[in-house]
């Protein structure tokens, strides 16, 4: 199970890597968004994959339980990465209103100004 | 232009009912089960996008008239204040209590502070979502 | 009875809760203002307080929720965090007052303080987190106010650099996320403490090693160590104020993390990492300096200049020895206080002036003198001119580098100073000398509020300087905990 999705963060990662190199700021959004995806995806199969309950000590008690962490880690890194596509989404738009381009190519701009 | 939605129309008047339960549904399931504050804001908001593109802009605000900023912000400092109220109390910061509280009509009830908190995170998401989504839709 | 350890949650917790607050009094500008104040004084004053109380006390900590390490995440308070956070508080007071008479009226309505605040949030909670997890988080907090304030105005070229710097960053923090996931899949345990033990157990494999690399990569692209490139763009779009704490505080952070974790976490193996980052801090010293005399346009200079003083400060952690982690920490000091003020002092000249190339501007000190002369003292005091704050910090660098007999660096290090002397030299004679382009009557006239804040920054500077003494005792408990790991784990760890 690790092993297939370790191929599926290499696809994952192939794509962003694919679209964060084009020029086109939507694809560069939607680029970093899949590579973080796959940094989530890296988070909980690095641990190791595992099956079990919830951690939660209930009445029942004991078993096999899954780490947490992982987790947590991946839901507070889905919030920032929420944050941060929300906000360069709008950063985009408004470069795009004014500069009436969204390719990088014509943002590189004059040398001066 | 102007396009002939009845189905939607329709249709949306019962559907933001159902995913407005489905919110507050995910908000309380979230203490033990999948669920949450965040996945609450994110269908809540939902919702509220669901009546923005049903009706128009103007027809909601006059609706809901609130500043959705200001949403986002009390939710905020609903979250980041409950972290100020364990020091009031001596405990480290983030301390959370809960108890059991017989309350009538509901009968015992587990209450804890994460509650407070959760609802901040719900805030906070419903108003960072509209406020962004409005700021990307209008003039285009 | 309020538990003393509270405290040090405040440093980030008020400025977060404070620039909430003042997204509610979104008009009242008098508010915002008094508000912010009074939040960084406090700050200010609690970071004071506990710098006092870890010289009797030792490092502190504060698990939050009352979870124990490891399994929380909790604050770490010791002096080497605790003198980042005081000077960060202070630098952003002096901007803040600055900002009073520079900003205007319509950005101080679009939230303006409310984002300073969150940045120094970010900033003071990146400093003093104990858990690689949650300093990505601070890290992400520091990073979103600073993406809203590089374009907050919007004009054209904001918008345009702001993408690039947005991207920049969120491709570091990806590789920031990628070296926590090989970490956690390595050791099981995210607490910067618990990670040292656990380390200095099972020794640092080659895989280990691989891991603090890709941190290094994500810490040298947030700081701009060799991986510059980004930064001189960035920091020449946004305000003045807004470039001004860029300069004093960002880059600080990212350095701030590289020593954390070459001196906490990955130092068993210094062989690889540690000379890996004396060649970059070589590299960047040598680039920086030729940027800084490269260009014309004043912004660009001063952005150059910044890149060279992290190549200087990375010079002490790559040689390890206590003198040379006493001089990094005085010359970060420095650098904080001088680089804003040259930042402040930069975009006034462009201000009343209208012009960005030193070129086209000349005889400003015709027309203001004390603004002439505090420029003067910052070039000096850069340069690394006794009595003034860049002194001390060079020397202790240039004893460290000597006692491990590392030549190249030391060499590199102190020519870099006659560059940075030199492009800031060019600055001071081609537009303060000469004839003035400004006549009497056009004259802007220097506000009374950046008047007050060059004086404080040039006050600081003194004081830095003739106060050496002063400080010792604090710097080189933070250097020695920097030394000595154990004493950091066996705070965190054992009680």
């Amino acid at each position: 199970m690790e092993t297939l999705i370790t191929i599926l963060i290499g696809v994952f990662v192939t794509i962003g890597t694919y679209l964060l190199l084009s020029k086109n700021v939507i694809r560069i959004i939607i680029g970093s968004s899949i590579l973080t995806h796959a940094a989530h995806l890296l988070i909980i199969t690095m641990p190791g994959l595992k099956t079990g309950g919830v951690p939660f000590i209930t009445d029942g008690g004991g078993g096999e339980f899954v780490d947490p962490l992982p987790q947590a880690l991946i839901l507070t890194s889905i919030v920032i990465n929420f944050a941060v596509t929300a906000l360069i989404l709008v950063l985009a738009f408004r470069a795009y209103k004014t500069l009436g381009t969204d390719n990088l190519a014509e943002m590189r701009g004059p040398k001066y100004d | 232009m102007k396009i002939n939605n009845v189905i939607l129309r329709t249709a949306s008047r019962f559907v933001v009912f159902i995913i407005l339960t489905l919110a507050l549904y995910l908000f309380f399931a979230g203490h033990n089960n999948p669920g949450g504050g965040f996945i609450a804001g994110l269908v809540l908001s939902s919702a509220f996008v669901l009546m923005y593109l049903v009706n128009d802009m103007e027809t909601v605000q006059k609706a809901i008239p609130l500043d959705f900023r200001r949403i986002a912000a009390l939710g905020a400092f609903l979250a980041v204040g409950t972290g100020f109220g364990g020091l009031i109390f001596g405990a480290p910061f983030l301390t959370q209590v809960f108890g059991h509280f017989h309350l009538p009509f509901f009968g015992t009830v587990e209450l804890t502070t994460v509650t407070i908190f959760e609802a901040g995170v719900t805030l906070t998401v419903v108003g960072v979502v509209i406020t962004i989504i409005l700021s990307i839709s209008e003039d285009v | 009875m309020i538990d003393i350890s509270n405290l040090i949650v405040l440093p980030m917790a008020l400025p977060l809760i404070i620039g909430i607050i003042q997204i509610f009094f979104k008009n009242q500008i008098k508010t915002q203002r008094t508000m912010s104040i009074l939040g960084v004084l406090t700050t200010i004053g609690i970071a004071v307080f506990l710098l006092e109380r870890i010289q009797t006390e030792g490092i502190m900590r504060l698990d939050f929720g009352g979870w124990e390490p490891p399994f929380g995440i909790l604050f770490v308070a010791d002096s080497f965090s605790v003198i980042l956070v005081l000077v960060a508080s202070v630098v952003t007071l002096i901007c803040l007052i600055y900002a009073f008479s520079s900003v205007g009226e319509k950005m101080e309505k679009m939230y303006f303080y409310a984002f300073i605040n969150f940045l120094l949030a970010g900033v003071n909670g990146s400093f003093l987190t104990g858990d690689i997890f949650n300093l990505y988080v601070n890290f992400e907090i520091m990073l979103l106010a600073s993406y809203v304030l590089v374009a907050l105005g919007g004009s054209k070229k904001q918008l345009r650099e702001s993408i690039k710097y947005v991207v920049i960053n969120v491709l570091s923090s990806w590789f920031f996320l990628v070296a926590v996931a090989y970490l956690y899949g390595q050791l099981g345990t995210l607490n910067m403490a618990h990670l040292s033990q656990l380390i200095s157990e099972s020794g640092q494999t080659p895989t280990l090693t691989v891991v603090s690399l890709v941190f290094l990569i994500v810490f040298a692209l947030k700081s701009g160590l060799l991986l510059y490139f980004w930064l001189p763009g960035s920091y020449s779009a946004p305000p003045i104020v807004v470039a001004a704490l860029f300069g004093g505080l960002l880059t600080k952070v990212g350095i701030y993390a590289m020593f954390r974790v070459f001196t906490l976490i990955f130092y068993h193996e210094p062989g690889i990492t540690h000379t890996i980052i004396g060649i970059m801090a070589g590299l960047t010293l040598i680039a920086g300096s030729i940027g800084a005399i490269a260009y014309k346009d004043i912004r660009q200079i001063v952005s150059y200049n910044v890149v060279i003083a992290v190549g200087f400060i990375l010079v002490g952690l790559a040689v390890m020895t206590q003198e040379g982690f006493e001089g990094s920490i005085f010359y970060l000091m420095h650098d904080m206080i001088a680089k804003s003020l040259l930042f402040l002092l930069a975009g006034t000249m462009i201000t009343v002036t209208g012009k960005k190339r030193i070129d086209e501007i000349s005889g400003l000190i015709r027309n203001y003198p004390v603004f002439g002369w505090i420029f003067f003292i910052v070039m000096l005091s850069l340069a690394g001119v006794p009595p003034l704050s860049g002194f001390i910090g060079k020397v202790l660098v240039g004893h460290g580098t000597i006692e491990t007999g590392s030549y190249v660096l030391l060499a590199l290090a102190f020519i870099s100073s006659i560059f940075v002397l030199y492009s800031l030299l060019r600055i001071f004679l081609n537009s303060f000398w000469g004839e003035t382009i400004i006549s009497t009557d056009e004259e802007v006239p220097m506000r009374k509020g950046w008047m007050v804040s060059f004086s404080l920054f040039t006050i600081l500077m003194f004081i830095l300087g003739f106060g050496v003494e002063l400080f010792i005792p604090y710097v080189a408990d933070a250097a020695n905990t920097l030394m000595n790991p154990q004493i950091y784990i066996d705070a965190v760890m054992n009680d």
